[in-house]
């Protein structure tokens, strides 16, 4: 897979290299501030960018900025945002064009290396990454009255994954259950949100956090 | 701010033109009638001078000394008086130029050393002797022109009773001299009525000189009000920056020595036990990732990363989509305020969404953002219990006297029973937007 990083710290930049040549990553390019981005992928055609949030000259939101453009001029661009902080606006803005191969993550995610190739490979392929944090606080603000609110915890915590970008198998996985019962519970979250249920992995999330207010 | 509004009511004041001759001389009328109120008053005015030299003179011999203040206080009362006429019929906003009670001392000498009182007893003295030429005038002339409208009618009977009557220049002996007087008179009417409105103004640019602040008073009393926020400013400061230090000190240095002790213990196990080392390392993970989410913490009570990089609305629309109270946002600002001016408001804002959450049992919180008079101005209302009162919380007390380090003010309005709407307004010179691709 071939991988275009912007990132403008050096540490942090070869430190990402490094791991993602680890997990047999190919980084055909890295650049260090947002102005470049955009060109570079344009000539590479990478399969997925990786962009940190907050790049030079303006050291704001610059990364964020020149992603959304290069996702303009090459359409259907997978793209990694990370950042040392996450924004629920800035989640939305990723994900208004609906289309995925999203994904928004703490830079601390990085260092647990397996989970983030995972990342990486789900959002390639088209899907989303959204960090927990994003997600955990998109459903602290609908616990109280909120659509969220009529679900189990067990539900939640479904939910809680399935809006992170888990397929279903690592889903029941991760809690320990077989996956038809997650498929159980999908379907029982699926009514309770009055969301169409849909096999599209990526469509599905996308559906979960427009209806969260995402 | 209020040089602002002078200005705007004396603008008012002469670019209002009559529309229609009707319009002009209701104006008129209305002005000469507010001339004779006026006038009215300096009776009063008149008679509390009186007053205030008694209780002068028995000051003197000692007795009064009691009197003083309660006198003086009237005094103030009915200049105060004035500046509310002036500003309501003369067209001249004045403010009151009084220094505010100082904590210590007594009241006599507040009032004694404050040249605002002597200005107010010079008024009340000089208004009833000068002031009743520019006001009781229009009036006169009106009343003196109905005369000779009317001198037809009554100029036989006072022929009769004084066997001489002068109308102006005119010798009244006759029908056809007593005729002479109608168009005269009428000419004094009509001449009463186009001057009352310039008199009654000219009676509000004296009144504004008299009793408006002295630039001096005006001047000390910035002063006043720059160091008492300089210093709320600099204790605040103070009790962030022990903030941030205690964050720092308890979280993510401690955190680090933490992930070192932890490393170097792994370091030492890696030779014998393998497993435990493992084990070990991942615990330093962990400890790294939480000495990150507390400094993320930190810097977002410092300096919210989204207020940096896309300014005050979004960021305050950052904060209501992290509430857990359904935040309506209404955003009218376009560009950007100075950094310490956003910080401040975003910082006034999330408090008081906090404040929300804490106390007033709301469903609905609406936020308007909007750049009026060179102000930023953000009205906070929500749909709870109401009472708040900024005299007895610290919370709204808190925001108010940051705020105040800007010139900014805080207003509450909060009736028993909702809804509470906390208004805030922040001089401040906006930027023009920054140029965003998204």
């Amino acid at each position: 897979m071939r991988i275009v990083i912007a990132e403008d710290l050096f540490l942090l930049r070869e430190g990402l290299i490094r791991l993602l040549r680890e997990y047999g990553f190919e980084v055909v390019a890295a650049v260090d501030n947002g102005p470049d981005l955009v060109p570079t992928v344009v000539r590479l055609r990478p399969d997925l960018a990786i962009v940190d949030v907050r790049l030079p000259p303006t050291f704001t939101d610059e990364g964020l900025r020149a992603a959304l453009e290069a996702r303009r001029q090459v359409p259907g661009l997978p793209i990694l945002i990370l950042s040392q902080y996450v924004e629920q606006i800035y989640a939305r803005e990723l994900l208004a064009d609906g289309t995925g191969g999203i994904g928004y993550l703490l830079k601390d995610r990085v260092f647990d290396g397996d989970q983030f190739a995972d990342a990486v490979q789900r959002v390639a392929a088209g899907g989303t990454a959204m960090d927990p944090e994003v997600i955990a606080r998109l459903l602290a603000r609908s616990t109280n009255d909120g659509p969220a609110g009529k679900l189990s915890r067990r539900e939640r915590e479904v939910l809680k994954l399935m809006a992170e970008g888990r397929s279903n198998a690592a889903i029941a996985q991760q809690l320990f259950v077989s996956e038809r019962a997650i498929a159980k519970h999908n379907t029982a979250i699926f009514a309770k949100l009055d969301l169409a249920p849909s096999d599209d992995d990526n469509r599905r999330v996308l559906a979960v956090l427009t209806y969260l207010g995402c | 701010m209020k040089p602002d509004m002078k200005e705007k009511q004396a603008h008012r004041g002469r670019t209002a033109r009559p529309a229609s001759p009707g319009s002009w001389l209701a104006r008129g009328f209305v002005a000469s009638a507010r001339g004779l109120a006026l006038s009215a008053e300096m009776i009063a005015q008149c008679l509390f001078t009186v007053v205030v030299l008694c209780v002068a003179t028995l000051a003197m011999l000692g007795v009064g000394l009691y009197l003083l203040p309660g006198t003086l206080l009237g005094a103030r009362r009915l200049a105060s008086l004035s500046r509310r006429r002036a500003s309501a019929w003369e067209g001249t906003g004045i403010p009151a130029p009084y220094r505010p009670r100082p904590r210590e001392g007594s009241r006599w000498q507040w009032l004694i050393t404050d040249p605002a009182t002597w200005r107010d007893l010079l008024w009340l003295l000089l208004n009833p002797t000068f002031g009743w030429l520019l006001t009781l005038m229009p009036g006169a002339l009106i009343t003196w022109g109905l005369f000779g409208v009317v001198m037809p009618a009554v100029w036989k009977p006072i022929l009769d009773a004084h066997s001489n009557n002068w109308y102006a220049m005119i010798h009244v002996i006759n029908p056809a001299t007593a005729w002479l007087c109608v168009p005269l008179g009428a000419a004094f009417m009509l001449a009463g009525v186009a001057v009352a409105p310039l008199m009654l103004r000219s009676h509000g640019r004296l009144a504004h000189f008299m009793l408006a602040p002295a630039q001096r008073a005006e001047l000390a009393e910035r002063v006043e009000y720059l160091t008492a926020t300089r210093s709320d400013l600099a204790d605040t400061r103070a009790a962030e920056i022990r903030r941030i230090e205690r964050d720092l000190h308890d979280g993510a240095q401690a955190r680090l020595v933490a992930m070192g002790m932890t490393l170097s213990a792994a370091e030492r196990a890696l030779k014998n036990s393998p497993e435990a080392a493992m084990a070990l390392l991942v615990e330093a993970r962990h400890n790294s990732v939480k000495a990150l989410a507390d400094l993320r913490d930190l810097i977002r009570g410092i300096y919210p990363p989204v207020l940096a990089d896309r300014g005050l609305s979004e960021a305050v629309r950052a904060l209501a989509m992290d509430s857990p109270l359904n935040v309506e946002v209404v955003n009218a600002l376009h560009g950007r305020a100075d950094a310490a001016v956003e910080s401040a408001a975003y910082f006034a804002v999330s408090e008081l969404l906090a404040n929300v959450i804490k106390h007033a049992h709301a469903q609905h919180v609406s936020i308007d953002l909007r750049y009026q008079h060179g102000s930023l101005r953000i009205d906070v209302t929500d749909d709870g219990q109401g009472g708040a009162n900024p005299s007895q919380g610290t919370g709204l007390h808190g925001i108010e006297r940051r705020l105040a380090a800007f010139d900014g003010i805080l207003a509450v309005g909060s009736p028993l029973g909702g809804p509470t709407m906390v208004s805030m307004e922040l001089p401040c010179v906006l930027s023009s937007p920054k140029t965003s691709s998204c």
